[in-house]
């Protein structure tokens, strides 16, 4: 049979459908542009990650690989047709377990998930991690996905919503949940308005190139389908962004230079299909390639030529921070070590590509598109095409993942410049490529550093040196300038201390924020030379990190003296788990000699919130005439819970029961600014600032009805009752006067960290708030392959006040697995691995179990004492996973990711060395 | 307008409608459109999957037939003789279990990447390729179809059938092992595929092949004389010398590893490989 434009025939989830589409269009693209069955997510297009997951006559198969003329006469199921009616018992599993955390990924596992169960309906651990095998994801560290499968038989219930004041603590699932588990969650792919025009990049391909447009109005005019072409001389405003204003240098789109490969030069807008299918070599440019600089150190050269002309030698910044004479200390030191380290690019590697859409409303630009910053996306935008801040409007859609990289601006000015020239609303996804290629990295690190100890295993010197590739633009390379030399040292007392770290431009991929800001690069450099100096001093490696620890009352390598330092006590949970995995080890080894195994430890601790810097959040609550209460959560909840934990401490701060609560999100039309989701600041910043707002609501509720401060609240049926256990006093909102926002009774509360400014030496109050953990890694080594297999980790974390133990587990899960591809897998290459089968990230089957600890030790700052955790989670893996490397094979890695070929090649060293 | 898609459900319909028009032979399309950033499949494409003919294993004294189109998950729940247990491991580590539903056997050698997971297991096979065109049928072993990284011998018009491989090579005992920086969804650094026949512990005859080293994957034709009339037992495997597992590879840097480490690696997972047949298990690396 020839295969025409006839209609084909599906049966989708029981359902017939009949379509005219391309035959060999692939069944993701036909499910979601043509039947509307969005939730079917596309990570890659290239079978790598399995988001697309899709039954078909019972068995998985990628959608994007899968051409629609092939699965005519079959039945397939999707996402949509597990809870047609009522979320399915594996929905109601995931949601009880935390298995979604930002649910890009969530589709795809539950339709693995689903083949699974109908042929095994109780399968082991084992068989759940073949099973979803396929599937990437990049928030959870996977062990709560294999515990909602596993468990799926015997869903317990959860705590159900908890009572007026008892909120924080409560290991609540989440309150966005529902949607992510029902494949009914909009992404940035997921919405646009009927009509839109796609838009698509033109790119760099040379690191470094000069070039000239040709004739565009020829080009567009002679290519159907291309309604529009745009370069820089279209940018109405400012042509530059960057999320640290004085040192902003980025071009929305590239005038006459590109300074990397995959830089924005131009952009098309037109038909979807025609652009998709576009080759980007016959867009009418001209290309000069220069030679280009990838090498952080030769472009401090005097001969190298600068990537911006104004920033000659190429250092973008250089941070510092000194305390005592390290030189003095280091010489008298009774035990010295000294060491360099080398990391990779390291690529986020969410599973969602950019994406979203732009339309005008009256005069303003909407934007809606995936993000963690959506003020900043609002000012950088408004300044690029040359409109008031107020004239541009974000509107987050819930992100598929972020990590640090979603905070840069990528696709918001480019919808906002086609939208304000055409007038027409317009939308773009980016490919898997162009994101990988396009978007920030965690920064390359050489450093090198020597510590030294008295007779007694005390620290008593640190130098620290290192480089920053920060690629070819500014982004958050200030911000990793600076916080290295602030926690070069680790959570350890360091009485004479000097750290440098420069950014440096080459012309590598732009370089920003990646969980940590390069805080865990560092703590690689210094945690792998504690053990060192443990062993030089003869004490076991834990013990050296428990006498070394700032303990409250000491004073940092900043000068700040320290209050809830939690690191001993972290230290002190682990040290039955060391002994037992130390005994494990040692049993392991005595009938096993390729197979070795080994134990490491680390450290981390982290400042919540910009260093030294404001960074305010605003929360406004209110109650409505009709006896509604709403949080406006500006806070971007890209996966790590900041929906649910806020309004945690916000309902025991006012008094009510969190059920009651409906969230407006960090939409900037709606909500005010709870600043960016970085630097682990929500929970800690946001939570402060709505834990003030509930307690000036409840002072203005207790004022009204004149009750003292343990009177009761109440809200039932537009009636506030407020009961002290002798009177009671009701409210009748409807007799209230709303406010402009429409609110009878309305608290807005802002929040800043209150810090100091550090001096030239570095010395102040850099954070008002740190958290702190420390993780133990058991791996095995063959010695005769350098493969790595981490077995288990152990990891405690202060976290103050564990506001919900559920979400905070996730963290520290997901975290580990970052942490993991860090250590073992993770190396980006440009122009070699902008996919995710050369980029690899950890799978299912990488993950050790993880046994987390909480650790709670109130800071008098925090909200309910609370710290941030989801960048601390991720700093001890790594240095944790190589200090058991060497403990197994005295193998010492010193360039990451540890390969087997580096890890082969680094046995052989220790073994010439004996 | 019509489309250029052909998806017939007979192989002569097929290739007819290929000599008449130069189209994309698509099958599983785990490769194809993995290629792409397209949304679909272009121009003229020639879709073989509704060919009931060519999916499907089937014997007869000659041998076995391996129709083109038959999956990895096919592979995976045929019922097979132990010889073709290396191929069954193989099809574990292709993709992931959706690109094991998808794939096909003939898919991946006309894909012809160094890195092809079943290569390894053909050679120790001595497959055949069946090339069938308007022209008539041709048989090539496999080595003289795979000419060299993503290049093969099929020509204009002509498609691959089956893979065939002899009752001679269906003996004995087989195993695999493919070394990657992960548990799945791996591109391998290096696989070896070990087919032993074994007549009263001596080994009669042996076969061995190293995929990931070569542009295309490589028999380790000294080792497995040496192999032939020796005992299999861990001693023999030691005995190996490292040249005979080392000397034919030609691995090359790239982002997985470097060469050295390559051909050290392979080497070890040949010497594994082979001792995994002594318990008759398969051992994991």
């Amino acid at each position: 049979m020839t295969i025409q434009s006839a209609p084909l025939n599906l049966t989708i989830n029981g359902n017939n459908a009949s379509i005219r589409s391309h035959p060999g269009k692939r069944l993701s693209d036909v499910l979601r542009e043509e039947l509307g069955l969005r939730g079917t997510k596309v990570g890659c297009d290239a079978g790598d990650c399995g988001a697309c997951t899709v039954l078909v006559d019972g068995k998985p198969v990628c959608a994007c690989l899968t051409p629609v003329a092939q699965v005519c006469g079959s039945s397939i199921s999707t996402v949509e047709g597990l809870s047609a009616t009522h979320l399915d018992r594996l929905q109601q599993s995931f949601l009880r377990h935390g298995a979604a955390q930002c649910g890009i990924c969530t589709p795809g596992m539950l339709m693995a998930a689903t083949a699974l169960l109908d042929e095994n309906s109780d399968p082991t651990r084992a068989e759940v991690e073949k099973a979803l095998s396929g599937v990437l994801c990049r928030c959870t560290g996977y062990q709560k996905i294999i515990a909602a499968v596993c468990n799926v038989n015997n869903v317990e219930d959860g705590p159900g919503m908890p009572a007026a004041g008892k909120a924080t603590g409560a290991r609540i699932e989440r309150l966005d949940g529902l949607p992510k588990v029902a494949g009914s969650e909009i992404f940035g792919a997921d919405y646009w308005p009927v009509d839109a025009l796609s838009v698509r990049v033109i790119r760099s391909p040379f690191h470094f190139a000069s070039f000239a447009f040709g004739d565009l109005d020829a080009f567009v005019a002679e290519t159907p389908g291309v309604d529009a072409a745009f370069t820089a001389s279209d940018i109405p405003g400012k042509n530059t962004f960057g999320v640290i204003p004085p040192f902003a240098d980025q071009p929305a789109l590239a005038e006459g230079h590109a300074r990397f490969l995959g830089e924005a030069v131009a952009l098309i807008a037109g038909d979807k299909d025609v652009l998709a299918a576009f080759d980007p070599s016959t867009f009418p440019i001209v290309w000069k390639q220069e030679t280009e600089n990838l090498d952080p150190i030769a472009a401090q050269e005097d001969q190298a030529k600068p990537v911006h002309s104004e920033r000659v030698g190429n250092v973008l910044i250089t941070g510092h921070v000194k305390t005592g004479d390290h030189e003095a200390a280091l010489a008298e030191a009774a035990h010295v070590v000294q060491g360099e380290t080398t990391t990779s690019f390291v690529e986020h590697a969410y599973i969602e590509p950019e994406a979203g859409c732009a339309w005008m409303d009256g005069t303003t630009v909407v934007v809606q598109a995936c993000t963690q910053a959506p003020y900043m996306d609002r000012d950088d935008t408004a300044a690029i095409l040359g409109l008031e801040a107020e004239k541009v409007r974000i509107i987050p859609a819930a992100a598929g993942g972020g990590f640090g990289s979603k905070l840069d601006v990528s696709i918001q000015p480019l919808l906002g410049l086609v939208t304000l020239k055409t007038g027409k609303p317009c939308r773009i996804v980016y490919t898997r490529q162009e994101s990988m290629a396009s978007t920030t990295k965690r920064h390359p690190a050489q450093m090198r550093a020597t510590i030294g100890a008295d007779k007694n295993g005390n620290v008593v010197g640190m130098d620290f040196d290192g480089d920053f590739d920060t690629g070819a633009y500014a982004s958050w390379g200030p911000t990793v300038a600076t916080r290295v030399p602030v926690h070069a040292s680790g959570p350890y007392n360091t009485p004479s201390y000097r750290a440098k770290a420069r950014a440096v431009h080459t012309n590598g991929p732009v370089c920003g924020a990646f969980r940590g800001f390069a805080v865990p690069q560092a703590a690689i450099m210094q945690e792998t030379l504690y053990d060192e100096l443990a062993e030089q001093c003869g004490i076991d490696r834990l013990a050296f990190r428990q006498i070394n620890a700032l303990q409250d009352g000491d004073l940092s390598v900043c000068g700040q003296k320290m209050h809830g330092a939690g690191i001993r006590e972290c230290l002190d949970e682990l040290e039955t788990h060391w002994k037992k995995a130390l005994a494990e080890a040692d049993a392991f080894n005595v009938s096993s000699s390729i197979k070795r195994r080994g134990v490491g430890v680390a450290s981390c601790w982290y400042g919540c919130g910009n260093t030294a810097l404001p960074n305010s959040s605003t929360i406004r609550l209110g109650i409505t005439a009709d006896g509604k209460i709403r949080l406006h959560q500006g806070a971007t909840d890209i996966g790590q819970g900041a929906n649910t934990v806020i309004t945690q401490i916000c309902a025991d701060s006012l008094g009510l029961p969190i059920g009651q609560f409906e969230l407006i999100g960090p939409d900037t039309g709606l909500s005010p600014d709870c600043g960016k989701t970085s630097a682990s600041r929500q929970t800690y910043v946001t939570g402060k600032a709505a834990e003030l707002a509930g307690r000036e609501l409840r002072q203005q509720i207790l004022r009204l009805s004149n009750m003292g401060a343990d009177a009761l609240i109440s809200l039932t049926d537009g009636e506030l009752v407020i009961a002290d256990g002798k009177s009671t006093h009701k409210i009748a909102l409807v007799e209230l006067e709303p406010n402009e926002y429409g609110y009878v009774l309305c608290a807005e509360e802002t929040y800043d960290p209150p810090t100091m400014p550090l001096d030239e030496n570095g010395q102040g109050k850099p954070y008002a708030v740190y958290g702190y953990g420390a993780q133990i890694a058991e791996v095995e080594v063959d010695l005769k392959l350098g493969t790595v297999k981490v077995i288990n980790i152990v990891a405690a974390h202060d976290l103050g006040r564990v506001i919900n133990p559920l979400l905070a587990e996730g963290q520290i899960e997901g975290g580990i697995a970052q942490g993991l591809g860090m250590a073992l897998m993770e190396e980006y290459m440009p122009g070699r691995t902008e996919n995710l089968h050369d980029y690899l990230i950890p799978t299912i089957g990488d993950m050790p179990t993880v046994n987390s600890i909480f650790v709670e030790k109130p800071d008098p700052e925090g909200p309910m004492g609370a710290k941030g955790l989801g960048e601390h989670v991720l700093i001890p893996t790594a240095p944790a996973i190589l200090n058991a490397i060497r403990h197994a094979s005295g193998a010492k890695v010193t360039k990451l990711p540890a390969l087997p070929h580096r890890v082969l090649a680094a046995i052989r060293a220790a073994e010439a060395s004996k | 307008m019509q489309l250029q898609y052909f998806r017939p459900d007979d192989l002569d319909s097929a290739i007819d409608w290929l000599s008449e028009n130069n189209a994309c032979v698509a099958a599983g399309c785990t490769d194809l459109l993995a290629a792409t950033t397209d949304q679909k499949l272009s121009g003229p494409v020639l879709d073989l999957t509704a060919i009931g003919d060519l999916r499907g294993i089937s014997e007869d004294e000659r041998g076995w037939r391996f129709g083109a189109t038959t999956t990895w998950t096919d592979v995976i729940e045929a019922d097979l003789p132990p010889a073709f247990d290396s191929l069954k491991l193989a099809a574990r580590e292709v993709g992931s279990i959706q690109i094991q539903n998808s794939g096909t056997l003939a898919g991946n050698l006309c894909n012809a990447s160094p890195a092809a997971d079943s290569v390894p297991c053909w050679l120790t096979l001595k497959a055949e390729i069946e090339l069938k065109s308007s022209g008539g049928v041709r048989r090539l072993p496999l080595l003289s179809f795979i000419t060299g990284p993503r290049e093969t011998a099929l020509q204009s018009g002509e498609i691959v059938t089956a893979i065939l491989v002899p009752q001679s090579a269906a003996e004995g005992i087989s195993s695999y092992l493919k070394l990657g920086a992960r548990k799945y969804l791996v591109i391998s650094i290096a696989m070896v595929a070990v087919r032993l026949l074994v007549d009263s512990e001596l080994v009669s005859e042996a076969a061995i092949s190293v995929g990931s080293c070569n542009a295309v994957a490589t028999r380790l034709s000294e080792a497995e004389a040496f192999l032939e009339g020796k005992r299999l037992s861990k001693e023999t495997i030691e005995q190996i010398p490292d040249g005979m597992l080392t000397d034919v590879l030609q691995p090359i840097d790239d982002l997985r590893s470097d060469a050295a480490y390559r051909r050290v690696a392979a080497g070890e997972l040949v010497r594994r490989c082979i001792g995994s047949l002594i318990a008759g298990e398969a051992v994991a690396v």
